[in-house]
């Protein structure tokens, strides 16, 4: 069951790196990033509610706004850095991406300092429940309740809305939807911004689980990137089963035999690579 | 002509360096150096066949564990045995690896590649049995040419002997390298990167030729991470991690893979400027990744781009 709940959370962020890559043909290596500064934000705003005065159950509140809030830095990030690099090779896109993780990094040291930070013992305030045996905080329901809600969101936004259509013809031909009248700054600028409040917000809803740590960035993009791997480049369902395929077998491995926990998830996605390069979803429409 | 002469320059400086710099300066050589041999082996995917590995600190790592295993385990302290064997290690790991690897280009090239790094690095960091886990495992001290130098001081040690060791282990590295490139199978390389088709249809196998370059580049780092090890006397698994990987393409795009010397410039100015700015701040990674996107977006073509601006020459492709 917490292998459901890491599954949530990387569902979060593995979305956030498929919708920018759909869309913008960009592999957002500072998808990390962006979920560590997530994590990071909703500390600090958890603990300024707490110390104000609010009421510990509705801790979720500050949280989820954090975490929301705090994805307008895809904006700036679009517009300050990304777009010169449009017309380039993706290595270059690719290259400038790792300069952000490494930027944010150290930014994340510098604001909060090297030391991990947690939300102290909000984790249990809704207390457990008992499924199946096993003992699962309520926490962890709400988080994976919100995530299929988001899920859910995203695929009624982008099947059922124009600005869903307008994404799902850029992402098809650019050139095309510009020719007939669409403002691609925009387009991408929103895509963005989309894509990395997804990010912050799965990075907000871990920390009451676990503390905020300057590495988590670069440790969970390799885990993202196994999801969209898995479950194929641009695809939203990929995402949600790649999500599923890894959390579960983390959780599984871990308990069966732990030195294999990350080597496991890393040996299916060379698999996938050579013998379904795609991936599971591969060439569906993002 | 200019080339030459910046060229005699540039090793006259390097003989010279450590009987006229301080200590100091001289041990910051050595990481230069060995990522110089990495660097060379990089940029011939990376800048002569167009593949950009984003996990090729794998091969660093195979070298830096291949030294660590042959002087603690296995009793081998000849450090010539040890570069031979990290590189013919590197070169059979890359064999099957990039097999699977180069069936695909771009983004999925990297993706790939990015896999079967962490997969080593997993490998390093969870059989501590083997490898000493995050710990990583010591490398003791190499014999040169067959001389056994236990009894000097180590420093001593490194900015002597040890550095004219690496120094002679680099540019016989690049004088391979510059047959290499400078050879016919170097000119298919650039057909490939910047024409598969017509490669193809000229009737070079466009795979094929990748591996090629796939498999020597992997050789080539893992000699230079086998000449990582020594100076710090320990290796661990982080040598392996992908953002490794990330600042090894880095120093290649800061220096400019349009040129040849480029890298070795990029990784001298990554490696200084790195020690330069951790002594003022303990941000380091800040700095840089504002450099590499000023890089970027301003000169792709690198530092070699911008001292050769007047002279035609081809950079950023694309």
């Amino acid at each position: 069951m917490s292998g459901v709940f890491h599954a949530a959370i990387l569902f979060l962020v593995a979305a956030g790196l498929q919708v920018v890559f759909g869309v913008q043909k960009i592999f957002n290596l500072a998808c990390g990033s962006f979920y560590a500064l997530g994590a990071y934000v909703g500390v600090s705003a958890v603990q300024a509610f707490t110390s104000a005065g609010g009421p510990p159950w509705l801790f979720v509140l500050p949280l989820a706004a954090a975490g929301l809030g705090v994805g307008a830095v895809g904006v700036i990030v679009e517009r300050g850095l990304l777009r010169f690099v449009y017309d380039r090779d993706e290595t270059f896109q690719l290259l400038l991406t790792f300069a952000l993780v490494l930027m944010m990094e150290d930014a994340i040291r510098l604001t909060w300092g090297t030391a991990p930070r947690s939300t102290s013992a909000l984790y249990l305030t809704y207390g457990q429940v008992r499924i199946l045996g096993a003992i699962v905080p309520v926490y962890n329901l709400i988080v994976i309740g919100a995530s299929l809600a988001i899920a859910l969101g995203i695929g009624w936004l982008l099947t059922r809305t124009v600005f869903g259509r307008i994404i799902r013809a850029t992402a098809d031909n650019r050139e095309m939807a510009e020719a007939l009248g669409v403002n691609m700054g925009r387009v991408y600028a929103k895509v963005f911004t989309l894509g990395t409040a997804l990010g912050t917000l799965g990075g907000a809803l871990v920390i009451p689980a676990t503390a905020a740590m300057s590495e988590m960035g670069i440790d969970l993009i390799v885990e993202a990137f196994a999801v969209v791997v898995i479950g194929g480049l641009g695809s939203m369902r990929g995402a949600f089963v790649g999500a599923l395929v890894v959390g579960v077998l983390r959780s599984v491995a871990i308990s069966v035999y732990p030195e294999l926990e990350m080597l496991l998830i890393y040996l299916i996605v060379i698999a996938v690579l050579v013998l379904r390069p795609r991936g599971l979803f591969g060439g569906a429409a993002a | 002509m200019t080339g030459r002469v910046v060229l005699a320059l540039a090793g006259a400086a390097a003989l010279a360096f450590p009987l006229v710099a301080p200590t100091y300066h001289t041990l910051l050589m050595l990481p230069f150096m060995a990522y110089g041999v990495v660097l060379l082996g990089l940029n011939l995917l990376f800048g002569y066949t167009g593949l950009v590995s984003f996990g090729h600190a794998l091969f660093i790592g195979v070298g830096a564990y291949a030294g660590a295993f042959l002087t603690g385990r296995l009793g081998v302290r000849h450090l010539e045995a040890i570069v031979l064997v990290a590189g013919v290690l590197g070169a059979l790991v890359a064999m099957p690896v990039g097999a699977l690897c180069v069936r695909y280009v771009k983004i999925y090239f990297g993706m790939l590649t990015l896999a079967f790094g962490m997969v080593f690095y997993t490998f390093l960091l969870k059989f501590y049995r083997l490898t000493g886990g995050d710990e990583g495992m010591p490398v003791l001290r190499p014999f040169l040419l067959g001389q056994d130098l236990g009894g000097m001081p180590k420093t001593d040690y490194l900015a002597g002997p040890y550095y004219y060791y690496s120094l002679a282990v680099l540019v016989a590295a690049a004088c391979c390298m510059w047959r290499i490139v400078h050879s016919p199978f170097g000119l298919c390389l650039k057909t490939i990167r910047d024409n598969p088709v017509k490669a193809e249809t000229l009737g070079v196998s466009v795979t094929r030729y990748r591996w090629y370059a796939f498999v020597i580049s992997a050789a080539y780092a893992a000699a230079g991470g086998a000449l990582l090890g020594p100076p710090t006397g320990n290796v661990d698994p982080t040598l392996a991690y992908w953002t490794h990987s990330g600042n090894i393409v880095f120093m290649t795009l800061l220096g400019g893979f349009g040129s040849f010397f480029g890298p070795l410039l990029g990784a001298f100015v990554f490696i200084y400027l790195q020690d330069f700015v951790m002594s003022l701040v303990p941000y380091w990674r800040l700095v840089f990744g504002a450099i590499l996107a000023a890089m970027v977006i301003f000169a792709p073509g690198g530092l070699m781009g911008l001292f050769a601006r007047r002279r035609p020459v081809e950079v950023a492709r694309g």
